[in-house]
């Protein structure tokens, strides 16, 4: 980066361009994926400070919507291990600078 | 030990027991009474329910119905019997007793009381300390003694208390003894117990199997996620540049298709490997075999220059193939097309021995194994390579069979096979020799074989069709005539090179036939060759009218055919197998025989001696045939132990007519005829001046 002006500008063209949802890794069925990475979206943007609240949120719809135990990991660096029954994992980035980790194990 | 009867029982027993005479035990008594106060009952119960009558039911008119019927109640048992007699000792007649026992007993329970001050009480007290066994012993002693008293019928109640007594000796009254005073039972106690069947457990259980799981992990942190959305970044971008190019999915196609190239490459990886191990297959017989492959190429004799006319054959390569160690070479035949290439026929000329065959394709660039092997049932006796397709090979068997491989296709048969069916031939075929194709375009050759036949085969789309083309009948020597059904055996044919319908046919007695494809029943000419079998008959390449034979008789001969002897004779001094004119010179030819020499002969040279005569292999082995490759200044031979051997020809033998300085070389046809032509007059001008 040449200087802080053109780094600034850079970066909010990275927060605009890479505002949008990232699947990382998903074995999840097309139609399950899409309802909770976008359960995901709402819940990092309604609680966008607040990591916990997010998790909470998405936490307890899924367990409302596919049955229970879900777990949910919302951060900006973490490391994780996980075993899930297949079919309901979901991990994706969002907001350019998040990670959400989304799995059922009961 | 309880003796003591029930009180109520006894006093039962007491109004009913007076005058009884009955011998029945006092239960079966009692069962007696229960069925008829059971029967008597029996009206009052069914009333107001509908009656099941009885079929044989006495039926009473009403008056009958309603009469009554009146029933004294007595103490008399109905069942007692009223007419007993006894004998009576006093009076000596026999007196009926009027005293009958009336008592039924219904019931009887035993008591478990004692008084207190009774001796039963006391000896009970007393008996506390010994053995319960004692006991035991005693009730059944006491039983032994009262059931004797029992059996006489004039017998009072107190005895049949007693009994019934004795009927459950082991009941609460043993108890008692157990417990002492305290146990006997005031109230009359009874003891009633019953066990109900329990239903047995059982023990059922599933297990379902967990939902699969898996185990996921990955690391999240800034960078990371930096990067993915990079990439993202960048493939959408991709992504929109390809939609915008509509060659674009061209190029996807394309790939497509080198994949699916690739995929067929893949899938004959074999065949690809097959060729790079054949690659290097001869590049380690190129190093192995170096200094054969430099003299085959470069070596020039130098002795030639000091030797006037003779020459040598300098021996290269060695072919030979393990599985055909056995069998003889009956057949060589260059390739015309790949000049290193010649074909083997092998088997065995012993009909004796006779087994299977083979036919190789070597390669002078891989002379350590063949590049095609075809293994047959019969020995191979001839073959021929196709002039312009190379690929097919015609081959005659010992069976008499003719086929043709295909070198193309993979497998081990022949594309084409004679049958008994479709006129193969009866006895051995000695040989085959492709012709031009017909009218039609189809190959065709003919064959010669020992049952007197010369045949046309033509390969009909995937059938041999056969045309017999002459039969070799008997000549008539004879006054007798020829007989017209004896046939003589082929053992040689040969096509002359210009005039298409005219051939040469050795026979095994030593003829040869001038035959023409044109006329089936005779010849045109016969000459008397040889005294034994025709090994070979060869036309000259360049001289239309000279023609070659050997035979097993020792000798080889030159014809022109338009005269019936010889022109020259040539004695070798054994059997000769095989003879070949050389394709570069009209003069030169070379012989085998079967003691291992090789003759070659110029006749522009030496007319009478072979300018070379060299044993070329091993004493015991017999030279079978002998080819002049097209090109190279080489030979092969095949002797009879499936040894096929390369020499190479010195400069002497292939000398060109002396060369004066200045002089353009003469070349071409025109001047092997001539030069043979040549030699043909010297021949005639003698004979004619003789004539």
């Amino acid at each position: 980066m040449a200087g802080t002006g053109e780094g600034k500008k850079e970066e909010a063209d990275y927060k605009r361009l890479h505002s949008f949802p990232l699947i990382r890794h998903t074995d999840m069925p097309e139609e399950m994926r899409v309802e909770t990475m976008e359960l995901c979206v709402t819940a990092c943007e309604k609680y966008a400070t607040n990591n916990e609240s997010a998790a909470k949120m998405i936490k307890e719809s899924m367990d409302k919507k596919f049955g229970s135990s879900w777990h949910v990991v919302i951060g900006e660096g973490f490391g994780f291990e996980v075993t899930h029954e297949v079919k309901n994992l979901l991990y994706m980035f969002f907001g350019g600078s998040l990670a959400v980790c989304v799995w059922k194990c009961s | 030990m309880t003796k003591v009867p029930n009180n109520n029982a006894a006093a039962y027993a007491k109004k009913k027991a007076p005058g009884t005479k009955s011998t029945k035990a006092p239960s079966k008594k009692k069962d007696d009474e229960e069925a008829v106060e059971i029967a008597d009952g029996w009206d009052e119960w069914t009333n107001g329910k509908a009656l099941i009558k009885p079929p044989d039911q006495v039926v009473l008119t009403e008056a009958e119905l309603k009469e009554e019927v009146t029933r004294i109640l007595t103490a008399n048992n109905p069942h007692a019997p009223e007419n007993i007699v006894r004998y009576s000792f006093k009076e000596r007649s026999f007196k009926p007793i009027s005293a009958v026992d009336q008592m039924a007993v219904h019931f009887v329970l035993e008591g478990s009381l004692v008084y207190q001050d009774s001796d039963d009480s006391r000896s009970l007290k007393d008996k506390k300390g010994p053995p319960e066994e004692n006991t035991a012993d005693d009730t059944k002693a006491e039983s032994d003694e009262e059931t004797k008293p029992q059996a006489s019928p004039a017998e009072d109640g107190g005895d049949v208390e007693d009994a019934c007594k004795e009927d459950r000796p082991d009941s609460a009254a043993s108890k008692a003894d157990e417990k002492g005073p305290k146990l006997t039972n005031k109230f009359n106690f009874s003891e009633r117990a019953s066990q109900t069947l329990n239903n047995p457990l059982r023990e059922k259980s599933c297990q379902t199997e967990p939902p699969p799981r898996s185990i996921f992990s990955a690391m999240a942190n800034q960078w990371e996620i930096y990067d993915a959305y990079h990439k993202e970044l960048q493939k959408q971008e991709k992504n929109k540049e390809k939609q915008k190019a509509p060659c674009s999915k061209k190029d996807d196609d394309k790939s497509k298709k080198k994949d699916m190239w690739l995929e067929t490459l893949s899938d004959d990886v074999i065949t690809n490997l097959s060729k790079a191990t054949k690659i290097i297959e001869r590049m380690v017989n190129q190093n192995t075999f170096d200094d054969i492959a430099q003299d085959f190429k470069y070596f020039e004799d130098e002795s030639d220059k000091f030797r006037d006319e003779e020459g040598t054959l300098l021996p290269l390569w060695k072919f030979q193939h393990d599985k055909a160690k056995k069998l003889s070479v009956t057949a060589l035949c260059w390739n015309s097309k790949y000049q290193d290439m010649f074909a083997v026929g092998m088997g065995s000329y012993d009909f004796s021995n006779q087994g299977h065959g083979m036919v190789a394709f070597y390669t002078l660039k891989n002379p350590s194994y063949p590049e095609y092997i075809y293994a047959t049932n019969s020995s191979v006796l001839c073959l021929d390579i196709h002039e312009q397709h190379s690929f097919l090979v015609a081959v005659g068997f010992y069976d008499g069979c003719v086929a043709v491989y295909n070198l193309k296709e993979t497998g081990a048969e022949p594309v084409y096979k004679s049958t008994a069916k479709t006129g193969k031939h009866t006895d051995p075929v000695w040989q085959v020799c492709w012709q031009n194709d017909d009218m039609d375009n189809n190959h065709n050759f003919y064959s010669v074989s020992s049952d007197g036949r010369v045949v046309s085969w033509t390969l009909v789309k995937n059938e041999l069709v056969y045309t017999d083309i002459i039969r070799l009948s008997v000549v008539s020597d004879g006054p007798e005539g020829a007989q017209p059904h004896s046939f003589t055996c082929g053992t040689s044919f040969d096509f002359h090179k210009q005039i298409d319908y005219l051939f040469l046919v050795g026979t095994e007695e030593g003829k040869i036939h001038k035959c023409s494809k044109t006329y089936s029943s005779q010849f045109l000419e016969t000459y008397d060759a040889h005294s034994m079998a025709v090994d070979a008959v060869k036309w000259n390449h360049y001289h239309p009218n000279v023609f070659i034979s050997c035979s097993s008789d020792m000798t080889v001969r030159l014809w022109d055919h338009t005269i019936n002897t010889p022109l020259f004779t040539f004695d070798l001094n054994a059997a000769v197998g095989d003879v070949a004119w050389s394709p570069y010179s009209s003069t030169v030819f070379a012989a085998v025989t079967t003691n291992g020499r090789v003759h070659v002969f110029d006749l522009s040279i030496n007319k009478y001696e072979a300018v070379c005569q060299q044993v070329v292999v091993a004493k015991k082995n017999k030279l079978t045939h002998i080819r002049f490759n097209p090109i190279h200044p080489i030979i092969i031979l095949g002797d009879d132990r499936g040894y096929v051997t390369s020499l190479k020809l010195s400069p002497n033998l292939r000398k060109q007519p002396k060369l004066k300085k200045g002089q353009e070389l003469p070349k071409g046809p025109e001047v092997e005829v001539a030069k043979m032509e040549k030699l043909l007059s010297l021949l005639r001008e003698p004979e004619q001046s003789s004539i």
